[in-house]
């Protein structure tokens, strides 16, 4: 099961957290701040998995964003390689070659597709289109009952 | 041109905000973000995010305001950026209760943001979270479920597991998957609630959607892996899992799951992990699926990172039910594979693969360890972690000799966080398997002297220990370690601690000629190693304290140096560390009393107790080695096993660092179970009355139970079997540097025997000071042998500590 996941720009920024384990607010600082420069300080060339506490940290860097799992001791590092990958897809996909503004902009758009891929620290769904799918569907809901004016009052603007 | 535009629609998107500021609605989520984003310093960032955290809260006193949704929205932004933001989470779940879509999208994700389990507004979080589980919009009742998921207390798992289970059972594969992970979190966290979805969970094994499979797949292995009944419940689907797996390989091009040319390689890892559940440990359900775990290994393709990730959960099933040997092999050797491969991530998996499987084929492991050692050498931290923990597991008696050169190679220039655990597993290891003591010896000189400063202070005594215990070693041991103390005098401080002791005790060997080849040593050059270094500030005080032992004992052994050896007892007379100068004045006074100097100056009795020895077999156990270690005591097992020093808690423990997991203080009646029966011995009967403690000679040695993190506790039998009681002495001495406080000692005994502890002399123990507490053993059952069991928890730094121990054979009982 997956424990966290963050996304981070190389500046350190966080532009992500998503925790499916109860932590206490300090400590999910301190793990976002340790692991944050413990693989900025990462060279390319090398591996993509570090030991942090007892979890396994899987990471992979994507343009000027790092998206950085914490599995448990059983849990696949490669497969998570892969669930990175498939959400860096979807995330594509959906922005049309998503960029780091992208997320930053429309953060909760980034949460709203991550919670349809993944439900408590596992994979819910493999079919890209499926999620993709649900997604459009909830938010042609949600277009449909916000009124376009031309103030767009009622968006989240 | 298309800028122009941009810069057009921005402007007037600029206009539109500051229009809409105008007339009282809240700042748009982008130009806060654009806000944050423009301020150029940390102070303008947060006079942005002050400013608009008093306007949200502003507004969230107004209840019914339009804009609460996006206020949270802006809210989970300031959250994100690490300012405060709890004074949203009441606002989150107001904003679920709305009817509108957008606002529970928002509320729910606000409450996953900001609440956690731990949250007082559960009873809230609960009601929404039923009422929305049963709505008639499915993107509804999927919201809810995706917010039980993630921060699920177990109230609420027990408020609402029903509520699962009904949509579990509900005809809409959206909901289902979504139900079964909900289900699967609400398991582990309260296990009991396992009841409710058995029945469910079986059907859904048999659905189509392979997000319902995911989902039933995770469901079940974490059930199979918290109950025994329930595994073997679920053995029945084995079949089933097969015809899956089978499926996805024949199956062909599915666009929909394909990830570079395989289908649905995360439904595939998930069964292989479920069937090395369902197959451990039995044999007729390990036979069923032989085949398609052999179809797996031989027919996945290696090209990409997709089809490596199979392979490695394969191999581990294979490895983990111990399939049939020609299976075996194959596993073996896709991790020989990997190994080579030139991906890190692969090399990387294959080590850690290979260090959980060597228990299973030690041999089959032992042949790839000439890569394993090269990887020692790989420039990346993680790797070489993994090669070095790999390397100590691949050690035994034939191949230490080879292996210890790599790892010596790699100590020199490994990381400081390495040298410390590489030090110690070396010891364990060369005690272990040096071919003989001279060998042993070299080599940990060796280790000494890399390692430098890093060598935790265990590795010191225990090598004093080697020396005291192996009498034709002595004089070997003292000429290398002299040697050694003069080629590298500062940069090793362990190192001259352990030639300083040896020095001390042994000096005279020193003088005798080894051989006819090397030069004579005299007493001269060995003082002046003591001059160069004991006045160096780069010395630690630790070693100059070993140095003024030594030094006091020289007197006794060297003859014609006595003037300079006082000189340098006396040097320190006046240093400012209070241990230091209390040696230094003590041994000087010693040093003038005549005829008792040399009977309080003599050799030591011979060491007999080494805390890293009583490790060792626990580490042999720990990576499979305990059938081929004669000297791993087998009746110990269960008791070490119980003392917890196995693997990595070890390590942790040497370095002293972490490892202080406050242990509950078990009740003695607890503890009392522990020896089911006990061994019948003759019965000393020898009636030494009443000792008198501390003031004489002791009357019989004391017995060394713990001797970790600084704390050393002794029993001594005070007055042994007297009308079937005996009489003990606890000391606990404490050696660290820190203050104890709470100190508290329990034992046990066997079922035989009753137990009578008396109140402790102290219950806090200053530095190098102890504390002491009697206690009288009742024997119920004549002639058996008292053993004990013992646990101590103390604090120090504000930290509680455990530590525990056992005694299987009292001196005097």
């Amino acid at each position: 099961m997956m424990q966290y996941m963050l996304l981070f720009s190389r500046q350190g920024k966080l532009r992500l957290q998503k925790w499916y384990t109860a932590y206490p607010d300090k400590q999910k600082k301190k793990i976002c701040r340790e692991l944050i420069t413990q693989i900025l300080a990462r060279k390319p060339k090398m591996c993509a998995f570090l030991e942090y506490k007892d979890l396994k940290v899987v990471y992979k860097r994507y343009a000027s964003l790092y998206f950085c799992c914490a599995i448990e001791q059983n849990d696949n590092e490669l497969i998570t390689l892969e669930v990175i990958h498939r959400y860096v897809e979807l995330l594509d996909k959906y922005f049309g070659s998503v960029c780091e503004l992208d997320i930053i902009f429309n953060f909760e758009k980034a949460y709203f597709i991550l919670d349809e891929f993944l439900l408590a620290g596992e994979i819910q769904e493999t079919s890209k289109k499926q999620v993709l799918k649900a997604i459009a569907a909830q938010d042609l809901i949600q277009e449909e009952e916000t009124p376009q004016g031309f103030f767009e009052d009622h968006g989240l603007g | 041109m298309a800028t122009a535009v941009e810069l057009a629609i921005e402007k007037i998107d600029e206009y539109k905000s500051k229009i809409g500021r105008t007339l009282g609605t809240p700042m748009r989520l982008r130009d806060l973000i654009r806000q944050v984003r423009a301020a150029r310093t940390m102070a303008e960032e947060r006079a942005v995010v002050d400013r608009e955290s008093a306007n949200i809260r502003e507004s969230f006193r107004d209840d019914d305001s339009p804009w609460k949704c996006r206020n949270i929205a802006k809210l989970l932004y300031i959250h994100m950026l690490g300012y405060p933001a709890h004074f949203g989470q009441m606002e989150c779940m107001k904003l679920v209760a709305h009817p509108r879509f957008t606002d529970k999208r928002i509320g729910y994700l606000g409450a996953m943001l900001l609440l956690d389990e731990r949250s007082e507004v559960h009873l809230l979080v609960t009601n929404s979270l039923k009422n929305d589980l049963t709505c008639s919009t499915q993107f509804v009742s999927g919201l809810a479920l995706c917010t039980l998921g993630s921060i699920c207390s177990a109230e609420m798992c027990r408020d609402l597991a029903n509520e699962v289970e009904k949509i579990i059972k509900q005809n809409n594969a959206y909901l289902k998957k979504k139900a079964a992970l909900c289900a699967f979190r609400i398991v582990r966290k309260v296990p009991e609630l396992m009841e409710v979805f058995i029945p469910c969970t079986r059907s859904l094994l048999g659905e189509k959607n392979h997000g319902v499979l995911m989902g039933a797949t995770t469901l079940v292995t974490e059930m199979c892996e918290r109950s025994p009944d329930v595994l073997n419940h679920f053995k029945k689907l084995v079949p089933n899992l097969v015809r899956i797996l089978k499926n996805l390989l024949m199956s062909g091009y599915s666009p929909e799951h394909d990830v570079t040319g395989i289908s649905d390689p995360f439904l595939q890892v998930k069964i292989l992990r479920l069937l090395r559940v369902l197959g451990k440990d039995d044999v007729r359900v390990t036979e069923e699926m032989n085949d398609i775990l052999a179809q797996v290994a031989t027919n996945t393709e290696t090209a990409k990172n997709v089809g490596n990730a199979i392979l490695y959960e394969t191999v581990l099933t294979i490895m983990e039910i111990k399939s049939e040997s020609g299976l075996r092999i194959l596993a073996v050797n896709i991790l020989g594979r990997f190994l080579l491969n030139t991906d890190k991530n692969i090399r990387y998996v294959a080590l850690n693969t290979l260090l959980k499987t060597v228990h299973v084929d030690y041999q089959a492991v032992q042949r790839h360890r000439n890569v394993v050692v090269e990887c020692l050498k790989d420039p990346d931290i993680s790797i070489r972690k993994r090669a070095m923990e790999l390397c100590f597991a691949l050690m035994n008696r034939t191949n230490i000799a080879i292996m210890t050169k790599e790892v010596l190679i790699f100590l020199e220039t490994a990381d400081a966080e390495f040298k410390s655990e590489c030090a110690s597993r070396m010891y364990i290891a060369t005690e272990r398997f040096s071919p003989n003591h001279e060998w042993h010896l070299d080599t940990m000189i060796t280790v000494l002297r890399l390692a430098g400063k890093y060598v935790p202070d265990e590795v010191v005594s225990c090598m004093i220990q080697m020396i005291s215990a192996n009498e034709q070693l002595q004089s070997y041991a003292v000429s290398q370690l002299y040697h050694a103390a003069q080629r590298d005098a500062i940069n090793a401080q362990p190192l001259l601690q352990v030639a300083f002791w040896t020095i001390g005790e042994f000096g005279d060997l020193l003088l005798q000629p080894t051989d006819v080849d090397s030069t004579p040593i005299s007493e001269a050059d060995v003082i002046s190693v003591f001059e160069s270094v004991l006045p160096s500030a780069l010395t630690s005080l630790m070693t100059k304290c070993y140095a003024v032992t030594a030094l006091a004992k020289l007197a006794t052994r060297f003859h014609s140096s006595e003037e300079r050896i006082s000189a340098l007892v006396r040097m320190n007379q006046a240093h400012i560390q209070l241990e230091l100068q209390q040696r230094s004045v003590e041994f000087n006074v010693i040093m003038n009393l005549g005829e008792l100097r040399d009977g309080l100056l003599e050799r030591m009795p011979m060491i007999t107790h080494n805390s890293l020895n009583a490790a060792a077999p626990s580490m042999a156990e720990d990576d499979g080695f305990s059938a081929s270690s004669p000297d791993a005591p087998v009746t110990n097992g269960d008791l070490l096993g119980d003392l917890n020093l196995g693997g990595s808690d070890y390590n942790e423990d040497l370095l002293g660092g972490g490892g202080n997991a406050p242990a509950a203080q078990q009740s003695n009646s607890n503890i009392l179970d522990i020896f089911g029966d006990s061994t019948p011995a003759p019965n000393t009967d020898m009636d030494f009355g009443m000792g008198t403690p501390a003031a004489k000679e002791p009357t019989f040695p004391p017995v060394i139970v713990i001797n970790a993190n600084g704390v050393e506790v002794q029993i001594q039998v005070i007055s042994g079997w007297n009308n079937e009681r005996a009489r003990l002495k606890m000391t606990a001495f404490n050696n660290s540097s820190f203050t104890f406080t709470n100190f508290n000692f329990l034992a046990a005994v066997t079922k035989a025997f009753d137990i009578a502890l008396e109140p402790p002399s102290s219950p806090n123990i200053q530095p190098n000071e102890h504390s002491t507490q009697f206690m009288t053993i009742i024997r119920k059952v004549p002639n058996t042998t008292a053993r004990m069991k013992t646990r101590i928890s103390y604090i120090v730094n504000g930290g509680e500590r455990t530590g525990e121990g056992s005694v299987n054979e009292f001196p005097g009982l």
